[in-house]
């Protein structure tokens, strides 16, 4: 067979970071431990899967899963001006977020394009917390700091200083609880994309540190993501894996990561968002808010990405065939739009697929073919996300 | 570290092979199993077909990416593994075993790695 290293990788980041060194997450030795398999994820080596993609996948749909994504990039923004700032260089008003929130927001370029998608904490009034993709990082970075000019904020990229544990799935909230180290105040009271504080104490009876805990995700379940200082982000994964392994926690790699995030009809940059790729096209236009005056961006907003753009759908398929990124997709003899991420999903048990697709094909219920490798598989353009949990 | 076991040969597409006579089975080795992750599609060729040392005869497919099968050999599928396209996880379970892929009755003896030379192939 074909060399598995270099087959197609949707959970690949798809600009590789030329990591002449790799990065190693402050969990890596847990992961040894647990006997992963590792992926370079934008030149961070991070795990792919500990036993099975699949049974990891099952664990977050059925109980809980442990997920180690402390490569994502952790930004502060600090000054008094800091909403009025992110305003300007997000697509979001995010001088409307009451402190103890988060909301799903957008980084723009001039040309409207996606730079990346972040989830933005409001920490207090003079300060907010912007995470972003891995990948994205210095772009991120970048464009923020360059867009400080008069606004008299500063940047922190605490990436380096922040590890990220997501604590994902319907069981999640009684693993946070039976951490006899972990405490965090009324977590049944906390809502999906709100933050509180928690508090940590090792194992020795180290004194406490805070976490910040909050009530986000990327797999359509239920579950908490804690950012900590990474000098005790192991001792936390261990305690947290050992309260949670009778309640079904089973920790989980970016393999089910990836599937998770495609059934619930999440985006991934590099996949359904990029530079080349204005909001409205992969179904964001929400996120931005045109009526403020002025964000970098706004102009080409307005303008539009034009009627013929290509649109992001949901396809679903039978069998067990699954498109993948890069695949066309057909109507009769003629290419109407390609694959942005594919799989057979895990929970549904048939081939999903995301695809950016000329306008004229993109209503529920078109059928269109999916070119794989060759073979012609029907599909049905369905709406998103091809799965909900219940409420 | 993955399983190669030492009475059977090898190719640089990480595939085994165990040859009875002239008739040659074939599936892939643990080391791709593993790299592949859980295995949710196989497609085979018929019973029948004449292939060709190097030419693509099947697809293996796991939930994150895909896998080319390659004939190892020069012959005729003499049978292919139907329980494995009913139940693909077998290729993770007992690559070796039951998750066998083909058997090929080989026209000449093929030369192939030894496990010896696999082992070195992917640095275990």
């Amino acid at each position: 067979m074909s060399d598995p290293r270099t087959a197609s990788d949707p959970t690949s980041a798809s600009d590789p970071a030329p990591a002449v060194t790799p990065r190693f997450s402050p969990l890596h030795e847990q992961h040894v431990a647990l006997g992963a398999s590792f992926t370079d994820f934008a030149g961070w080596q991070m795990p792919v899967r500990y036993t099975s993609d699949l049974a990891e996948h099952h664990a977050v749909r059925t109980a809980a899963g442990l997920f180690d994504i402390s490569h994502m990039a952790e930004i502060s923004i600090l000054g008094e001006a800091a909403g009025a700032f992110l305003d300007e260089a997000l697509a979001g008003r995010l001088s409307a977020l009451a402190v103890g929130k988060a909301k799903y927001s957008l980084i723009l370029d001039e040309r409207g394009g996606i730079i990346d998608d972040l989830i933005v904490y409001r920490i207090t009034d003079h300060e907010f917390l912007v995470v972003a993709n891995a990948s994205n990082r210095d772009a991120v970075v970048a464009a923020l700091t360059a867009r400080t000019a008069d606004h008299g904020v500063a940047i922190d990229d605490r990436t380096d200083a922040t590890a990220l544990i997501a604590v994902q799935g319907p069981a999640a909230r009684e693993v946070l609880e039976a951490t006899p180290q972990f405490l965090a105040p009324e977590l049944d009271e906390l809502k999906y994309y709100a933050w509180t504080t928690g508090t940590f104490t090792g194992p020795e009876g180290d004194d406490s540190i805070e976490v910040l805990v909050a009530r986000t995700g990327y797999t359509g379940e239920d579950g908490f993501e804690l950012y900590l200082d990474v000098a005790h982000a192991a001792a936390l994964w261990r305690a947290l894996l050992a309260a949670g392994e009778p309640l079904g926690l089973q920790p989980c790699g970016l393999a089910s990561r990836d599937t998770l995030r495609l059934e619930a009809g999440m985006p991934l940059y590099g996949h359904e968002l990029g530079t080349s790729i204005q909001p409205v096209q992969a179904g964001l236009g929400r996120v931005v808010v045109t009526a403020k005056q002025s964000f970098v961006g706004k102009a080409a907003i307005e303008a539009g990405p034009g009627e013929s753009a290509r649109v992001l759908v949901g396809l679903a398929a039978e069998g067990r065939r699954a498109a993948r990124a890069g695949y066309a997709v057909m109507s009769g003899d003629e290419v109407v739009g390609e694959i942005t991420s594919g799989a057979l999903s895990p929970t549904l048990g048939h081939p999903i697929a995301m695809a950016f697709v000329d306008p004229a094909h993109a209503e529920p219920g078109t059928t269109l073919d999916l070119d794989v490798r060759g073979s012609r598989i029907p599909a049905t353009v369905v709406p998103l996300p091809f799965y909900k949990k219940e409420a | 570290m993955s399983a190669v076991p030492a009475d059977l040969q090898y190719t640089a597409e990480h595939e085994w092979v165990r040859l009875e006579g002239d008739v040659a089975t074939v599936g892939i080795t643990q080391y791709a199993a593993d790299a592949l992750g859980d295995v949710v599609y196989v497609d085979l060729p018929k019973v029948g077909a004449a292939v060709t040392s190097g030419s693509i005869v099947g697809e293996v497919e796991s939930t994150k990416s895909v896998g080319e099968l390659y004939a190892p050999l020069n012959g005729e599928v003499v049978e292919a593994n139907d329980a494995v396209v009913d139940a693909p996880e077998t290729i993770n379970s007992d690559p070796y075993g039951d998750g066998w892929l083909l058997k090929v009755r080989v026209a000449e003896t093929p030369a192939l790695l030894s496990a010896d030379e696999y082992r070195a192939l992917i640095g275990e």
